[in-house]
């Protein structure tokens, strides 16, 4: 097959980049339930 | 969770096939050779960004109509999930352009107005850290969200209504146009994956989205006490 590396190139980084999105929700997912959380612990101790 | 999960790894698992499909079922084109299996992954990311532009367009109305927070959450989702992508197929479109046209990028019709497309969700989404204020930012993004969805039927008619450099369309694309029968069942099946990729993102994000408005009333909740 011609053009091989330009092939594999356009898949890889194609995904790549969905997998990179996906990561960075993740993560701002998990800082935001872990604010979350902190939020609901300091709440009743201010009471 | 767990139907979170089944969601993610039946979208990875429609992926793969779909590459599976293009390297091993679809034959190989006459005159381009191997170079065009990258159509099947560039065009069925444009059709799913283009979609989840027009969920948010949607969104964005619903929201101008009925000021509810959940549309707002929506437009921003699928702003951002849009984004990545036309990002996807900006990328994989000079790959495939390079050993094709001998450059990687020409400022035709269809590339110029799906670059302006990218530019105008990122502004959309650029707008939204500007405003602090949460119902002056849903109704500003909204609006610009209403604006800049003009871009898409520009995209998708540019290769129709000009002679542009880009490939004229195989789908839809009147009398003359057309796919072999096997080429076009794998590019509709890649279609299917890349709708279904975009859904599950479309799921996680908009969670997110709920877990921020969460965070907000707590917030404002321990500003209060």
């Amino acid at each position: 097959m011609k053009n091989l590396n330009s092939i594999f190139a356009a898949y890889l980084i194609g995904w790549g980049v969905f997998f990179v999105f996906f990561v960075s929700i993740a993560r701002r997912s998990s800082d935001l339930r872990a604010q979350v959380e902190r939020l609901k612990r300091s709440g009743p101790k201010e009471k | 969770m767990i139907r979170r999960i089944a969601f993610g790894t039946v979208a990875v698992a429609l992926v793969l096939l779909g590459a599976y499909a293009a390297f091993y079922v679809a034959p190989e084109e006459r005159t381009m050779g191997a170079i065009q299996k990258i159509f099947y992954f560039h065009a069925s990311t444009a059709w799913a960004g283009e979609t989840t532009f027009f969920v948010c367009f949607v969104a964005n109305l619903l929201y101008i109509w009925k000021r509810k927070p959940k549309y707002d959450w929506l437009g921003v989702t699928c702003a951002e999930v849009g984004v990545a992508c036309i990002t996807v197929v900006l990328i994989t479109g000079p790959i495939w352009a390079r050993p094709v046209w001998g450059i990687w990028w020409t400022w035709d019709a269809r590339l110029t107005s799906t670059f302006v497309l990218w530019i105008l969700y990122v502004c959309y989404l650029l707008l939204r850290t500007l405003v602090d204020e949460p119902e002056r930012r849903a109704l500003l993004s909204a609006l610009f969200g209403v604006f800049a969805f003009i871009d898409v039927p520009i995209v998708f008619g540019a290769i129709r209504w000009w002679r542009t450099q880009h490939p004229a369309p195989v789908i839809m694309g009147g009398p003359g146009s057309g796919l072999d029968p096997v080429m076009k069942k794998v590019f509709l099946f890649n279609v299917l994956a890349m709708h279904v990729l975009a859904a599950f993102l479309i799921v996680e994000r908009y969670l997110l989205e709920e877990t921020k408005y969460d965070v907000d009333m707590l917030q404002r909740e321990a500003e209060a006490r």
